[in-house]
């Protein structure tokens, strides 16, 4: 029985039925906050009650049966409210110091890690990737998870000098905000799409895939069939295609998926707040690394190695782009042993904008390139 | 007896939440088959899902079936909008996930790139009589394809002595807006449209890489400075009140020992030092917003910051100036914007000049890193004398 017009176009439940008791006390009346401990802050308000937030990392999806459990605990802790983060974690807002132990030990017990605030490598955002989407080149809740693990300690404790955010988006659609994060892994496709010229004239708008083409590599075609029918379809030229998919985001008949060709590329240096320097892209560090499932090790060892490099460096606060920025990208590749290639010199429109326009060169870097 | 499923198995290895042990738990044995395979085979078995939804909607809902139908066939997306801040009770939560156990998969995604509420994994026939009973509980759907999309905002006040707008009550005014569900539901324009909104410049909803149009809340007064607080935070050890200084991107700030003085008209807001010293500094109390347009991942031009477009605004409910010139901006890139091309693309074709003289806002040198460097313009009709024939 479907809804009628006018029961229709009621937006989001009202946030105000969702507001934790202390958050409904102390709405627009906080103070200061102070970090605890990685993972826990205490935010004081001018009444000088005070809230306790707990936060617990988390995988790209859970199981209803998880939010059950979350809600088990938001109940007997946080007078039955929850909040998720930005960055896929969960919080629990407490209104009394003594519940944030318990709820720790309860956290644990049930597998969620609790930190992520601080000095310490946020909660990685990761798009759906093979779990549900029919774009990725790459797995990016595999790779979420892998990475995690390896950099579990740095999630729990405060051992980097700032925060480090990391995202993995499984194509160029980028829907795991991969442009502006410190470290960004994201899947390439190599090839251009197959055209499957059935589908493509069954289903898809061809003059939008043209006009939708950035590098004009799509043409009309019009096939001849054996019973003398015509159908039309589209070629598409692979010396100008640059494989981003956006064709297949259009119309099934253009699939990119390539087994033996896809994979990942790694970046580095972006940054979406507006502290210091201001928002940064993310810059190529390395251009590809094949998918090597269920835990790429690959690209787990070069993660770590750009981190430790990083992390043993950078002054307090410095964000990843800014010790970059800092050290210069020759030591940059240096220090982290990865390889700068043709890939690294933009080839598309962008070109001028990143070239090193005068004769500003260090004294090393003339004795390393002589 | 073997496992079915030896490579997932290996990512419920490690220290951090498993996401093949959440999917095991939901018993979606199609949808774990079609992982493994996708991870034996090196890419995804989803294929376009075509047009799926409900009555009355154009969008929100994601069609996904896979190109293995004998291991699972139809398994849609539902984008529901979440509540500002993403703030849940315990009940409605509990209510959304006894709904979705009935119709849908049990897998949850808390929550997607936009801001949605996501679940994963419904059969066609179901989305009808889930989405029915969801509306009873005030769950709607949200956006996709060329509309405007599901906003999201940071938490705001309801938890941050940063917050210089409401970005709660901002966001549930747009989202409850009748125009803008209108043009949720029912996609008209070029592409889509991304509304984010920041309760200051440290941006903790990622608007300006990601969003069409953001509101970010600030400060035009000065900011208001704790010494003593200063004093404590200096004496703790746990700050470098000189090291916070001497980081200041403008040099707008000197420190003594005993006072720090922040010279207001040259600090551009960045939030470091709020962010370092928070019990002693806060931002002051002519609170509004900057407006930005333009951000977006990946495109045709490659990926785009969004650029301040109003340096200050205040913004007061029911946010009237705010509704109207957004509608201003879309209205301008819905007349001029090509498919698949988002508002700030549409600008950087077609000109910012022209732009803001198109959409009659002032040209500011706020708008700009630096003036243009080469002398190719063209001039609005008027601005140059035509011999008359």
């Amino acid at each position: 029985m479907a809804l009628s017009f006018d029961e229709l176009d009621f937006g989001p439940p009202d946030y105000k039925e969702m507001l934790p008791p202390v958050v409904q006390r102390n709405y627009g009346k906080w103070k200061y906050h102070e970090e605890l401990e990685p993972g826990v802050y205490k935010h004081v308000s001018e009444s000088g009650e005070e809230a306790y937030t707990v936060r617990a990392g988390q995988p790209k999806f859970i199981a209803s049966e998880t939010v059950l459990k979350l809600c088990d605990l938001a109940d007997k802790y946080a007078n039955g409210y929850l909040r998720f983060t930005s960055r896929h974690s969960v919080e629990f807002i407490l209104d009394n110091k003594d519940n944030v132990e318990p709820l720790k030990k309860e956290l644990a017990e049930l597998g969620f890690p609790v930190g992520g605030t601080g000095r310490t490598v946020r909660s990685i955002v990761a798009c759906t990737g093979w779990v549900h989407c029919h774009t990725p080149a790459t797995d990016s809740p595999g790779l979420q998870k892998v990475l995690m693990d390896e950099l579990y300690d740095y999630f729990v404790s405060e051992k980097l000098p700032t925060r480090l955010t990391i995202a993995v988006s499984g194509c160029l659609n980028m829907c795991g905000a991969v442009h502006c994060s410190d470290i960004a892994i994201l899947g390439v496709h190599r090839r251009p799409p197959t055209v499957i010229d059935e589908v493509v004239s069954k289903a898809c708008e061809i003059p939008s895939m043209i006009a939708a083409c950035p590098t004009y590599a799509i043409k009309p075609k019009m096939i001849k069939k054996e019973d003398g029918t015509t159908i039309r379809s589209i070629s598409i030229d692979g010396e100008k295609c640059m494989y981003c998919g956006i064709c297949y985001g259009l119309c099934p008949g253009t699939p990119l998926a390539d087994p033996k060709n896809d994979g990942v590329s790694i970046w580095v240096g972006g940054k979406i707040s507006n502290t210091r320097g201001g928002p940064a892209f993310s810059r190529l560090a390395v251009p590809f690394i094949p998918n090597n499932p269920p835990r790429w090790p690959e690209v787990v060892e070069t993660v770590k190695k750009i981190i430790d490099a990083w992390a043993s460096d950078a002054k307090p606060d410095e964000r990843m782009g800014e010790w970059i920025e800092r050290i210069g990208w020759t030591e940059f590749f240096e220090r982290t042993g990865l390889e700068f290639t043709h890939k690294h010199i933009d080839d598309y429109i962008f070109n001028i904008r990143d070239m090193n326009a005068g004769a500003r060169v260090k004294g090393k870097e003339m004795k390393k390139f002589s | 007896m073997a496992s079915e499923t030896p490579l997932l198995d290996e990512l419920e290895k490690g220290p951090w939440p498993s996401i093949v042990k959440e999917i095991k738990k939901t018993g979606y044995t199609g949808l774990l088959k079609l992982y493994e395979l996708n991870y034996e085979d090196k890419m995804t078995h989803w294929t376009h899902g075509g047009m799926v939804g409900v009555p009355g909607y154009d969008a929100g809902v994601i069609g996904r079936v896979s190109d293995r139908r004998d291991i699972l066939a139809d398994a849609h997306t539902i984008r529901f909008i979440q509540p500002a801040g993403w703030f849940y009770s315990t009940k409605k939560l509990r209510k959304l996930v006894e709904l979705w156990n009935k119709y849908g998969s049990g897998l949850m995604n808390f929550h997607g790139a936009t801001g949605d509420l996501q679940v994963v994994g419904i059969p066609t026939e179901n989305i009808e009589p889930f989405f029915d009973e969801a509306a009873k509980e005030h769950w709607d759907i949200g956006g996709s394809a060329g509309d405007f999309r599901t906003a999201s905002n940071c938490i705001g006040p309801a938890r941050c002595e940063m917050a210089c707008i409401d970005t709660n009550d901002i966001y549930h005014t747009l989202m409850t807006d009748e125009e803008i569900l209108n043009d949720m539901h029912r996609p008209r324009f070029p592409y889509k449209f991304k509304v984010k909104i920041s309760g200051c410049p440290t941006d903790c909803v990622a608007g300006v890489p990601r969003a069409d149009f953001v509101i970010m809340g600030t400060w035009r007064d000065d900011i208001k400075i704790d010494q003593e607080e200063v004093r404590n935070y200096a004496k703790s050890g746990k700050v470098d009140v000189e090291y916070i200084v001497k980081n200041c991107p403008t040099n707008a700030m000197s420190w003594d020992g005993n006072e720090l003085k922040i010279n207001n008209d040259e600090c551009v807001r960045c939030m470091y030092c709020l962010q370092k010293m928070p019990k002693a500094l806060s931002p002051g109390d002519d609170r509004g917003a900057t407006i930005l347009v333009g951000g977006r991942a990946r495109g045709r031009y490659g990926a785009f910051l969004a650029w301040t477009l109003i340096p200050f605004m205040k913004l007061e409910p029911p946010y009237t100036e705010l509704k109207e010139l957004m509608y201003k901006l879309l209205d301008w890139w819905d007349e001029n914007g090509r498919a698949k091309e988002r508002i700030g693309e549409t600008i950087y074709r077609i000109g910012a000049g022209k732009f803001l003289h198109e959409v009659g806002l002032d040209p500011l040198p706020t708008m700009v890193k630096a003036p243009r460097n080469n002398p190719f313009w063209f001039y609005f009709p008027g601005e140059v004398q035509v011999d008359e024939e």
